[in-house]
Formats: structure tokens, sequence, C-alpha cells
């Protein structure tokens, strides 16, 4: 059991759409909330072996995607300090903000590094006691506690030279105010990482508030079709619910001890989602008792520009699953993935990357 | 950014876990699975250098044993479906 190649067999693909194509009788629209799926979706062709009834769209599921650009120009802005390091995980790394990325200010001398871990970083602030070691804390419950374990450690330690700029964002509010929009859904694919430390709790309003089901999915392309086959099921028979597909890997409880950590270092707070706007305790803000290590606190933003956004790029749009990448005149001409105009081609869990690579 | 590998466990050493995933070694803190027991030959999710939760190998056979029952079915669907010479759905 490796975990991988056994969820990609062909046969099973083929004999999970015939029994999608059985039982599907009416037209739904099938939301996927988490670029990992977006990727596979795309990756894999699967919405070609889907019957004309069901259609699959991407949501806001890539948090590089929906962040603001006014976020890139703190944090560029923060590079400027001739005493800070900024630390983030790489897809960030080449995001527009509304004059620079952080990849330019990197070539005009800015101390940038890209790193695998928010514990590199720290390794890092150890290791550079004169410098302000700046971790970009970007991601959903799957990476945040990942970033409030190191605020913890970083406490303990009493390092006085780590800060974290969060822009840590929970899932459930965005999946809700998408229903609240009118934006046509008839059921979710839930995010299988983010469950992971959440469990399903977190999701028990979706089919109770507005009547849409839920299913947890896995990410290789067995699974993605039985979670489409579960949803389908719910919706013919008119039960939604909260089911986990991704069994090996979710439990119904989550990761106590991550949440723990997690609620420990951060509370809720608003936040503002591209094609969105803000939406109401949807991001992790740092709490008042590790304001020590909160950047937006700490480190001086002197040079930030004011906000601009691109003209023509669709990507609100596209994250709210009412346009698609090809619907964007940018696409593939103006904007791609050397050359992007928007966040949602510039990551590699964007709905307009997947489709340039596996769908143009 | 939610990306996660399944990795194996060859050992553990305190709070870090040394894993392989096809090759490759990599080693994950075990900061977020202090309650749970783990033994090399474990699998476990990655993501950002930690691991995130241990994978379940008697959940994982189930799933698979299901699809197997779904082949089934489709393959004896196929066969109905040729002998009849007429689709079935």
């Amino acid at each position: 059991m490796r975990y991988i190649d056994e969820f990609r067999d062909r046969d099973t693909v083929r004999a999970l759409a015939a029994e999608i194509k059985k039982i599907s009788t009416r037209p739904v629209k099938l939301m996927e909330v988490c670029g990992g799926h977006t990727m596979s979706i795309q990756k894999f062709g699967l919405p070609a072996l889907l019957p004309d009834t069901v259609e699959l769209i991407s949501g806001p599921g890539c948090p590089v995607c929906v962040t603001s650009r006014s976020y890139i120009d703190k944090a560029v802005a923060f590079s400027q300090q001739k005493d800070v390091i900024i630390t983030t995980y790489g897809d960030l790394i080449r995001v527009p903000g509304s004059e620079s990325t952080l990849e330019k200010e990197h070539a005009a001398g800015a101390d940038v590094r890209v790193v695998y871990s928010v514990l590199d970083a720290l390794k890092i602030a150890r290791e550079q006691p004169a410098k302000k070691v700046v971790f970009l804390g970007i991601g959903f419950e799957t990476t945040a506690p990942g970033t409030a374990v190191a605020i913890l450690q970083a406490a303990r330690e009493k390092l006085t030279n780590f800060f974290v700029y969060s822009a840590h964002k929970v899932m459930p509010p965005a999946m809700a105010a998408l229903i609240d929009e009118g934006v046509q859904i008839n059921g979710y694919i839930g995010p299988g990482h983010v469950s992971t430390i959440t469990g399903k709790g977190i999701y028990e309003d979706i089919p109770k508030k507005f009547g849409l089901g839920v299913v947890i999915s896995g990410f290789e392309p067995t699974d993605l079709m039985q979670s489409v086959l579960m949803l389908i099921r719910q919706i013919e028979t008119g039960k939604p619910q909260v089911e986990i597909q991704y069994k090996r890997a979710v439990r119904p409880e989550g990761n106590r001890k991550a949440k723990q950590m997690m609620n420990e270092v951060f509370e809720p707070g608003d936040d503002w989602w591209r094609g969105l706007g803000v939406l109401k305790d949807s991001g992790l803000k740092i709490r008042p008792k590790y304001a020590a290590f909160d950047a937006e606190k700490n480190i001086r933003a002197d040079g930030m520009v004011p906000l601009r956004e691109p003209k023509g790029c669709i990507c609100g749009d596209i994250l709210k699953g009412i346009k698609k990448p090809k619907d964007c005149r940018l696409f593939a001409t103006v904007c791609t993935p050397r050359d992007p105009v928007g966040s949602c081609m510039v990551s590699g869990e964007g709905a307009c990357q997947a489709y340039y690579l596996y769908n143009r | 950014m939610c990306l996660s590998i399944p990795a194996k466990i060859e050992k553990i050493e305190g709070e870090t876990a040394v894993c392989s995933v096809g090759g490759s070694t990599y080693q994950a803190s075990l900061m977020m699975l202090q309650t749970e027991e783990l033994a090399p030959g474990d699998y476990v999710l990655i993501h950002t250098g930690f691991a995130i939760q241990k994978l379940d190998k008697e959940e994982a056979e189930a799933s698979l044993k299901a699809f197997d029952e779904f082949k089934k079915l489709n393959e004896e669907m196929d066969r109905e479906e040729r002998e009849t010479n007429q689709r079935l759905i």
C-alpha cells in the first residue's frame, strides 16, 4: 500500500463514471474549493468522463489567488527595509502586487528567501539575530497550524526577531458567502487536506442552512470520481449531508492537536477575499498574547504603494465559479504562467494555470 | 498550497520523522501528531515540513475493496451490453 498508484486505476475511474451516468438525471453544478482538486480534475481530464448533466466548477480554493494585492504590496514594503529578511513559500514569489513582486525586489537586492517549511524561517531567525525575519503566512487550515507551531516555538525560545505576516484564512465562510451571493452550486467537493486538520464539523452548516451536500474528497482520480458519485446520490435522493470520501486521511474530529495549537495562536477576524470582498471571521489573526510576533505590529512598511488592480483580469469572477478561465480575454494571450497578470495564473493551484496547462 | 504527500516513515528521531517519498528523503516534524502511535513503516501525510495526519491502512483497503465491487459491476454490464448488443446506460 503506497497510497497513490492504487487510487489511479483506470478501470475504477471508468466504472465510477458509468455509475454516475446511470444515476444522474438532473443537471448539477458541483464546486471544488481546493486548488489541489482543481489541478487533479484538469490533469486527469475528469470533466470529459462525466455525463452532460454534471458540471464541475472551481471555487476560491487557492489561498494565493484570493489574497489581496495590498498584502503583496505590504510584503514588498517590508522587504525594502534594510534589516528585514522575507521568508515565503515559493508560490507567492511571483504574485503581482500593484507595482512589484517579491521576485523583482529580490533581483533589486532585497533579502527574500523561499522556504519549504516555516521551521526553516525559524532557523534563519536563530542564525541571523541582527535581522528581522518575516514569514509570509498564507494558506488555509492545512497550513495555519504549522505557522502556529513556529510562533509557539519562537515564544518558548524567546526569539525577538521572528515575525509572521498572517493572511491565513478559513474555508467555511467563503463557502457560505458563495451561496449567499446566489452562485449556482448544487454541492461541494470538500477540501481534503484542510479537513485532515479541521474534521467534518466545520461544514455542518452548509447542509443545515443551505441544503447543499459536502463530500470531503481525496486527490486521486478515483477519489474525485467517487466524491462526485456520492454528491450525485445525495442530490438525487434529496439528502444533503457532510460525508467523508477521503477516509484514509480524514477523521470526523480532524487533528485535535493541530487545532489546539492553531486556536492558541490565532483568533478569527474579518478578512478580504478576491471576488467575495470582506467576509466575517474568515481570517486568522494573531492573538494579542502573541503580538510580539505579528509583523504588522512590529515591522515598518514606509514605502507601501497605493493599491492598483490590473485592467481586464477576471480572477474574482473565476474564483466565484461564475466565469471560467477561457471567458477571460487575457487568458493565454496577455496572461500566461510565464508572464501572469492575475493571481489565478501565477499559482500552481490557480484555475487559470490548471486550464492553461491541461485544458487550453 | 494545501498539497500534501503520503510519505513512509523510515525512522523516528525524537520529534522528527525521517520519511521517504519515491526515493527522496524528507524530514517531517511530528509536533502535530504527538498523540499518535507511530512506527517505521507507517505512512503519514506531509505538508510544509510537518506530518499532519497518519494514513489509515484499513480505511484505504476498504476504499479499494469498494472500488473492486464497482469494477465487477461495470464489467458485468459491459458483458451484458456486448451479449444483447444494447446499451444499458
